[in-house]
């Protein structure tokens, strides 16, 4: 049974912890919060400096050619530092799509630029609140022309192009269209984390290219599985710091004359904490097997991870602020860059309630 | 990251398959093991479980973990979680014998005298002798220091006086192991004696204690002038509670869960899909589907929790802290499972006729009997403690009996 990360793999976490502990302290999170920049240049420059980008890349492409457990470590700590950078649109979803569906010409095109971080890729999937269907997808695609409108689209504003899901005839396809091509207008609009940016696209009439082949939401699926898995661990990294910061700030906190931890009910909230974020912790780590070993399972498994990892960042979070105190809600404490990440991440891509939902199609399945 | 056995893991798992292929029939696909409750209470069941015990110690697979010289096979953790994998896989008896092969022999091989250990090792690995503990009383279960039975020195022997509860299957039991208040003035955890005791001695009586689901797993066992001879006491006088802690750590030690029978997650869905709402089945219900998802969920990762400990156990390191969740999310999840699945059933949920109920009432059976999985074995809120205290490293509770005369400490509202 080795249902862990390689002595390599946990290797690659510690080193990766070094230099977002001297590169991305919460000040950098909480410097983009507080500007109109989109993300951290600095950081962004650095990580993709380390090759980061590039981890799942093949070499040919310009990559490391390691994996998906290695870009889930990744994942983790830089969600431990609540990285303010586009590197998940980027390396879960522009560029698993590219590597999973591309043509040969494409991965040439998009791939070594997207390893150096000269390009920054992203997914616009949803139009409207709600659950995003095929059914319920007015974007279309007809002549290579894109015309639609997509929302919440993560890093939309910064992404060089984008993947898109739109109807063509009675189906569904994936395309991936320039986003500072003609016919492209976005919108930069407020985000509940100002830290991370997301963006409105309208397209009317924009050049789009196909990307992979068949049923297109069948892919869509498939990419929307990937990048939850992936997410899961940016979730489960800041989930794990909001605790830990929790827990010291409760041992360091006195009231009626000792450490607030010493009292039996912050004693058990921590506990029970604890407890979910270990649960969305094995979630998570099934996802990776999964993903890493391309399983028939991946589905389920990524629905686990992505559910309960969302659950678990957000409890976390709220649980943070309560724990603080009347500090907790000032904007010059951080437990409100964790909350509002929490809930970012727990929304693009979907909300856990329509993850649990797939999963009970795919159980039923 | 993969689910592979080591070679070594794989060898000694193909051993135990073969000698469990010869030996006994495989549970088929839709087959579930027996029950323990089932295993103690239906007739012939006690003898069934002895003569597989003692099948199993003739070849050499009970108690593997033991030390040879005791009859086991010295056999490591990762071997123990293998070998259970497996048996689980067979029609086998329920093992009855868990508390004192996984307990209380463990304590008497650190604690006992050369004497206690071949006197009493062979037959509990065997099954011929099986074993109690008596542990909590009336007034002393989570704070179990607190016990009150007395045992008073008299010549050879001491005299216990008091009472013990929760104890189960002390009516088939041949040898307790008991924990006393030897020395009243001393502070709590100092004037405790633990003693092995037969339990056919005069003046011990047994009543069993019927529990909310009607059934009686466990007893009162009261002891009035018991007679125990200082041969049987484990460890030094007025030193026991170091034995019992022993005891209390082995309890800790399994991992996966003993199969505790009942209907599972599978069970719920075809529940959910049988039974109908308004014309259409309870499974089309978008509340009904976000509540089973989330069981899955929580279901699966005590599932891969367990994977990480097994893990950590096949490369010799001791599992880490997320190991002590399991009965703290698995006992509630299972009282919540069972309650959804009555409250899908409507007013028939009130039902609980292996005719007319649903699913034979199988729901509302394991709904009465969930609350006491959140109570033995380490209440929720004591679990929730020790995860506090000993994983998150968070100070203990304060202790208004520290450093008291045992007979100074408060047990009641004080009167007038």
């Amino acid at each position: 049974m080795n249902f862990d990360f390689s002595d390599d793999q946990k290797l690659l976490r510690k080193t990766a912890r070094e230099y977002l502990t001297e590169h991305a302290a919460l000040s950098v999170c909480r410097a983009v919060l507080e500007s109109d920049a989109a993300y951290s240049e600095t950081l962004w420059k650095g990580i993709a400096d380390l090759g980061w980008l590039g981890t799942t890349i093949p070499e040919a492409y310009g990559g490391a050619g390691f994996g998906h457990l290695e870009l889930a470590v990744l994942a983790e700590e830089l969600g431990r530092v609540l990285a303010p950078t586009p590197f998940s649109s980027s390396a879960y979803l522009a560029i698993e799509a590219l590597v999973q569906f591309g043509s040969e010409a494409q991965k040439q095109q998009y791939l070594p630029r997207l390893a150096r971080g000269d390009l920054i890729g992203t997914f616009a999937h949803a139009e409207k609140a709600g659950h995003q269907g095929p059914r319920g997808l007015a974007t279309v695609f007809a002549d290579g022309a894109l015309r639609g409108t997509k929302v919440a689209v993560p890093d939309g504003d910064s992404a060089h192009f984008a993947v898109v899901t739109a109807r063509d005839g009675d189906g569904v396809v994936t395309v991936l269209a320039d986003l500072s091509g003609v016919g492209v207008e976005r919108q930069t609009v407020r985000g509940v984390d100002g830290s991370r940016s997301v963006a409105v696209l309208h397209f009317d009439a924009a050049r789009a290219q196909r990307l992979g082949q068949g049923n297109g939401w069948a892919l869509a699926t498939q990419l929307l599985d990937r990048a939850a898995v992936l997410m899961a661990f940016e979730q489960l990294g800041g989930a794990s710091r909001a605790f830990e910061l929790t827990r010291e700030f409760c041992l360091e906190r006195y009231a009626f004359g000792r450490p607030i931890a010493s009292f039996q009910a912050i004693k058990h909230r921590l506990a029970d904490l604890y407890v979910e974020i270990e649960l969305a912790r094995s979630n998570a780590y099934y996802g990776a097997w999964a993903l890493s070993n391309d399983s028939p399972e991946l589905g389920k498994a990524a629905c686990g991870a992505r559910a309960s990892a969302s659950d678990a960042f957000e409890l976390a979070s709220q649980e943070m602020i309560q724990l603080h105190g009347g500090v907790g809600y000032t904007w010059e404490f951080d437990c409100h860059l964790f909350y509002r990440r929490a809930k970012w991440l727990a929304s693009i891509l979907g909300s856990a309630s329509q993850w649990r939902e797939n999963l009970m199609q795919r159980l039923e399945g | 990251m993969d689910f592979n056995d080591t070679p070594e893991e794989a060898a000694f798992r193909a051993e135990a398959r073969a000698w469990l292929d010869a030996h006994v029939e495989r549970l088929g696909p839709d087959e579930r093991a027996v029950g323990l409750a089932e295993g103690r209470t239906t007739p012939g069941g006690l003898k069934r479980a002895q003569e597989w015990q003692a099948k199993k110690a003739d070849a050499g697979w009970a108690c593997i973990t033991w030390p040879k010289e005791y009859g086991g096979r010295g056999a490591t953790a990762i071997q123990s979680v293998i070998w259970n994998q497996e048996e689980s896989r067979y029609k086998t008896p329920a093992n009855i014998f868990g508390i004192g092969q996984g307990m209380l022999g463990p304590t008497i091989m650190v604690h006992g005298t050369e004497e206690q250990k071949a006197r009493y090792l062979r037959p509990m690995l065997r099954g011929e002798e099986i074993w109690c503990q008596l542990f909590s009383e009336p007034s002393a279960g989570s704070d179990l220091a607190g016990l009150r039975t007395s045992a008073v020195r008299d010549g050879d022997d001491w005299i216990l006086n008091g009472q013990k509860i929760w104890t189960t299957g002390a009516q088939y039991c041949k040898w307790g192991m008991i924990v006393t208040r030897s020395d009243p003035t001393a502070e709590k955890h100092r004037g405790i004696t633990y003693f092995i005791v037969d339990m056919q001695a005069p003046g011990i009586e047994i009543r069993p204690i019927k529990q909310i689901n009607g059934t009686s797993g466990f007893n009162e066992v009261f002891f009035s002038d018991v007679r125990v001879p200082d041969r049987n006491r484990v460890g030094a006088v007025n030193e026991g509670w170091r034995g019992a802690l022993t005891t209390l750590m082995n309890e800790r030690h399994s991992i996966g869960s003993g199969a505790a029978g009942g209907p599972d997650f599978n069970d719920l869905v075809r529940l959910a899909k049988e039974t109908e709402w308004d014309g259409h089945c309870a499974l089309d219900d978008a509340g009904v589907r976000q509540r089973l998802a989330g069981f899955y969920i929580r279901l699966k990762g005590l599932q891969y929790t367990g994977y990480r400990t097994q893990t950590a156990l096949s490369h010799g390191v001791t599992p880490g802290p997320e190991s002590s969740i399991g009965k703290l999310v698995g006992a509630p999840l299972r009282q919540e499972m069972a309650g959804f699945a009555v409250e899908m059933q409507g007013s028939a949920g009130a039902l609980m006729d292996a005719t007319f109920a649903a699913q034979e009432g199988s729901w509302q059976q394991s709904y009465l009997s969930s609350p006491g999985l959140r109570l033995a074995g380490s209440t929720d809120e004591i679990l929730r403690n020790i995860i506090a205290e000993r994983v998150l490293g968070l100070p203990p509770e304060i202790r208004v009996d520290k450093g008291l005369p045992f007979k100074d400490v408060p047990t009641g509202p004080r009167n007038g």
